[in-house]
């Protein structure tokens, strides 16, 4: 079985015994393959924690470090090389993954800050009908309790193999776009915090830190009324057009 | 990096093919018969008269094998690979072997050929080792590395299927390639163009969509997705569940208890499809078993309306692939064809529909032989990995896995924990614990899909988490990473954190062959041929020659030999005795050279041959009368092939 190395990190390099940084993926001496540092994702790129990223740069460390370290490159290589590798790439790429994308970076980022982040997974707490696991944002409460009607309403019509009524269908579009449209404006708030976060000093952190949490809580949950409508839409549980999680 | 070459294989459906980097162009190294594509179709030859195992035979000679004795002869078992029972079963609904009657349901199926029993990865092991033995014959060393393409759709359990029948023929598996990617390598190798990519894969049975961005010689998958159920195949059994039913209806002959006629009709089937698809008409002409005849003619807007449902299937996935990728047909600047099922032209229209194509002014890239375009990406992506020559130097493939893997939860849920199109490699890690006290033992449940439900998903495997130290419920913290390597297969390992202890794992995959069954099965440890590696190759080429001479000695009786000059059949004369003489040597090299010199001479000849015998093909039974020709277009790279050189 593969083994996967723990972040206990020699600090002498195994191919010229020279001492380097501990962070590092290759030997700045020799340039052999170092065992994969239990670095966080923005080191793997050379990123002090901010969430305003550069992505053009991004993508160029991305591919400039792929180049180098991907198993391809390893292919003839002795084994433990082979190992780091392997783990070091998939390093590199769960980082890109997450910091590519602005919402996963900012829930990793509050992760790495000790902030509890609502569930993470599909499928986790979510049971058929039901609008998603969190609380329902007091501004919609309304609105919610409406969809939740038209959309068992469209569901039975389904089910007893009727029309869908026109009118309804036409109520719960422009109910996913007004999701659609505080979704947006959630995004906007929390870019606003980014700015917050990354240039503020201890105290306005702290407080942009709620907030984002409070903002990501509030976007899972449009998301969810989003995917919910579509759902019931095309007729199909699931097993229609897929989806990314929550997105 | 001395070890010898790496080669790059195409394991196909319908053909197989071996293809290395010469220089800096990718090449496919024919077989024995001078013939670039393998069909992949095993036989077993009759019991030997003395007793002991019969030889089994794969490529051309086995394919002849499937008229007369279609019980022992097996095809198309790329649809059978990491599969289990019960899906295995509906797919041998349309083939003539069958299942070896002591599978239980969680055993990996055996088809039954003859006297022997052969499990789906073993079958793929005697096409890869006869490539294995094309390759080295040509390079006149032994090859023991390889890339071999898969379906980009394929999953865990077809994957690790993949590469055990690399082990059992005696190859270390480099790498899994997608055959989409190999695909965009082959292209891309001498473009140098930057891009967005779309590669519409439709082989003889899988389906595989993939995007990519092409930039710096990096090629990034964006997204992947497709059918690993729909391919030729069902195209071909279309066409013949109709003829069967109509003979049926009309002639009284219920042609199904007749293997051997089913293929005859199948290969017109086949036949008849690859002539649509430069011609307007086809026919069938088949003489049947209580001696009518069996006349259709198929127009091609008929056969076009009977197999839209099926190239329909593939639409699905190619909006989901724009859509996972986040992009608009707009924004594909080139498409791929790969496979032989997309010189159709209703598939050619229809990509072109799904992409705009022709709306935007461009065509679909066909450049590149769509049966052979996989082989050379293949053979491309093995130099990268050989690191061996300055073209490839700068170029990489960066894959994604095509299912989302997940873990099954209390209550029969799906918790995704790696997205489908993530880059490969990929990994999560996730944390369990105990529900009782003293417990020592974890089970996990992993399976791929996008379904909400385990039940609805693909059982990957279940692994025992095992050695945890005896503590209060809840308290034990067990981390487990799961990693999916570059070839697209996982990897499970566990640590718990309080004690720091690594659990020890035990795998039980759901389709697939244990470690020591796969050591049991790898196939030199069958085969009564000697060990010494230039031995083998003497008696190869001994074979070769004889083979050879045996087709020459025949020539003069073929009209075709009239029509050589005198000089001509002199020269063909003396390199016949050249290497009556020179075969009964030792000297391989000597051996080699004049099975060389005398193909050289009859090169003139068996183009004669082959002309002939493809217009009586056409004027016999399969085809209708003598106005038809074969355009230019038209390579026929099936299995059912008029013979070539005899």
């Amino acid at each position: 079985m593969l083994k996967v190395v723990d972040p206990a990190v020699p600090v002498a390099c195994w191919s010229c015994s020279i001492a380097h940084n501990e962070s590092t993926l290759f030997c700045p001496h020799c340039s052999k393959i170092q065992p994969p540092p239990g670095a966080d994702f923005f080191s793997v790129f050379g990123l002090a924690p901010q969430l305003n990223v550069d992505l053009a740069s991004l993508e160029k460390q991305f591919y400039f470090l792929s180049r180098k370290l991907h198993p391809d490159r390893f292919a003839c290589s002795a084994e433990n090389e082979k190992e780091w590798s392997l783990a070091g790439t998939a390093l590199l790429n769960d980082a890109y993954r997450t910091l590519k994308d602005p919402i996963t970076r900012t829930e990793y980022l509050l992760k790495l800050h000790g902030a509890e982040i609502g569930e993470q997974h599909s499928g986790r707490n979510r049971r058929e009908g039901e609008m998603g696991a969190s609380r329902v944002p007091a501004d919609l409460l309304e609105e919610v309790f409406d969809l939740n009607m038209q959309l068992e309403e469209i569901r039975m019509a389904h089910k007893m193999g009727e029309v869908e009524d026109p009118a309804l269908k036409q109520d719960l579009i422009h109910a996913r776009e007004k999701f659609e449209n505080l979704r947006q404006v959630v995004d906007r708030d929390l870019r606003a915090q980014w700015h917050a976060w990354d240039n503020g000093d201890e105290p306005a952190r702290h407080a942009a830190q709620n907030a984002m949490v409070a903002l990501l809580d509030r976007r899972r949950y449009l998301s969810n009324l989003v995917r919910d409508v579509n759902e019931t839409l095309e007729g199909k549980n699931g097993a229609g057009v897929f989806t990314q999680r929550g997105r | 990096m001395a070890e010898g070459r790496v080669v790059g294989i195409d394991l196909g459906t319908t053909n197989s093919l071996v293809a290395y980097m010469e220089g800096d162009k990718p090449v496919v190294i024919p077989g024995v018969d001078g013939s670039n594509l393998v069909p992949s179709v095993v036989a077993l030859d009759p019991m030997p008269t003395g007793g002991g195992r019969p030889t089994v035979t794969v490529g051309n000679s086995a394919r002849k094998a499937l008229i007369e004795r279609p019980e022992r002869v097996i095809y198309s078992v790329k649809r059978l690979m990491g599969r289990g029972l019960s899906e295995v079963q509906s797919e041998l609904k349309w083939f003539p072997f069958k299942l070896a009657n002591d599978v239980e349901e969680g055993e990996v199926p055996r088809i039954q050929l003859g006297e022997l029993r052969f499990t789906p990865p073993e079958i793929s092991a005697y096409i890869l080792r006869q490539l294995k033995r094309n390759a080295e014959r040509f390079f006149g060393s032994p090859v023991t590395r390889a890339v071999i393409t898969v379906p980009a759709y394929f999953n865990d359990a077809q994957r690790q299927a993949t590469k055990d029948a690399g082990r059992m023929a005696g190859l270390e598996v480099l790498r899994l390639v997608n055959e989409p990617t190999a695909a965009a390598l082959a292209y891309g190798l001498d473009r140098a163009k930057e891009g967005t990519i779309a590669v519409y894969d439709l082989g003889g049975g899988t389906f595989d969509i993939s995007i990519l961005k092409l930039r710096e010689g990096i090629f990034e998958v964006q997204s992947t997705n497709g059918d690993t159920h729909l391919g030729g195949d069902d195209i071909d059994n279309l066409l013949l569940a109709i003829a069967l039913d109509e003979i049926h209806s009309e002639h009284g002959v219920d042609l199904r208890a007749h293997p051997g006629a089913v293929q005859a009709l199948r290969k017109a089937a086949i036949d008849a499809k690859i002539h649509l698809s430069s011609q307007p008409v086809a026919h069938f002409d088949i003489e049947l078993p209580n001696g009518d005849r069996y006349q259709r003619e198929i127009p091609r807007d008929v056969f076009e309306g009977l197999i839209e449902p099926v190239l329909g299937r593939t639409i699905g996935p190619c909006r989901q692939a724009m859509l996972d990728a986040g992009v608009t047909p707009e924004q594909i600047d080139e498409v791929v064809l790969v496979g032989g099922s997309t010189r159709i032209p209703a598939v050619r229209a229809l990509v072109d529909d799904i992409f705009r194509l022709g709306a935007r002014g461009k065509k679909a890239h066909t450049e590149l032989n769509p049966d052979e375009v996989v082989a050379l990406g293949a053979a491309v992506q093995a130099d990268i990995l050989a690191g061996a020559s300055k073209t490839t130097e700068e170029m990489l493939l960066l894959d994604v896995t095509p299912l989302s893997l997940g873990i099954e939860q209390l209550g029969g849920t799906v918790a995704r924990i790696i997205e489908r199109n993530s880059t490969i490699p990929a990994s999560a890690t996730e944390h369990f614990t105990t529900g009782v006290d003293g417990q020592t033992n974890v089970a996990i449940h992993v399976l791929q899909g996008e379904r909400e439900l385990a039940a609805d998903c693909r059982s990957l495997a279940r692994f025992d988490l095992k050695g945890i130290p005896p503590m209060s419920a809840g308290l034990p913290r067990i981390k487990v990473r799961f990693l999916i390597d570059a070839d697209g297969i996982l990897h499970v390992t566990a640590r718990e954190q309080r004690s720091g202890k690594a659990a020890q794992i035990e795998v039980k995959p759901t389709y697939g062959l244990t470690d020591e069954q796969v050591e049991s099965m790898i196939l030199d440890s069958f085969d009564h041929a000697e060990e010494d590696f230039t031995k083998r190759l003497l008696i190869e080429s001994r074979n070769e020659a004889d083979t050879i001479l045996a087709a020459v000695e025949h020539a003069p009786k073929d009209a075709a030999w009239k029509q050589l000059s005198d000089e001509e059949r002199a020269t063909i004369a003396a390199a016949r005795e050249h290497l009556a003489r020179v075969r009964l040597a030792n000297d391989l090299r000597a051996i080699r050279e004049a099975i060389a010199a005398l193909d050289q001479a009859t090169r003139h000849f068996a183009e004669l041959m082959m002309e002939a015998a493809v217009a009586s093909a056409i004027r016999g039974k399969t085809m209708d009368a003598a106005s038809e020709e074969l355009s230019n277009e038209v390579t026929a790279p099936h299995p059912m092939a008029p013979a070539e050189f005899k």
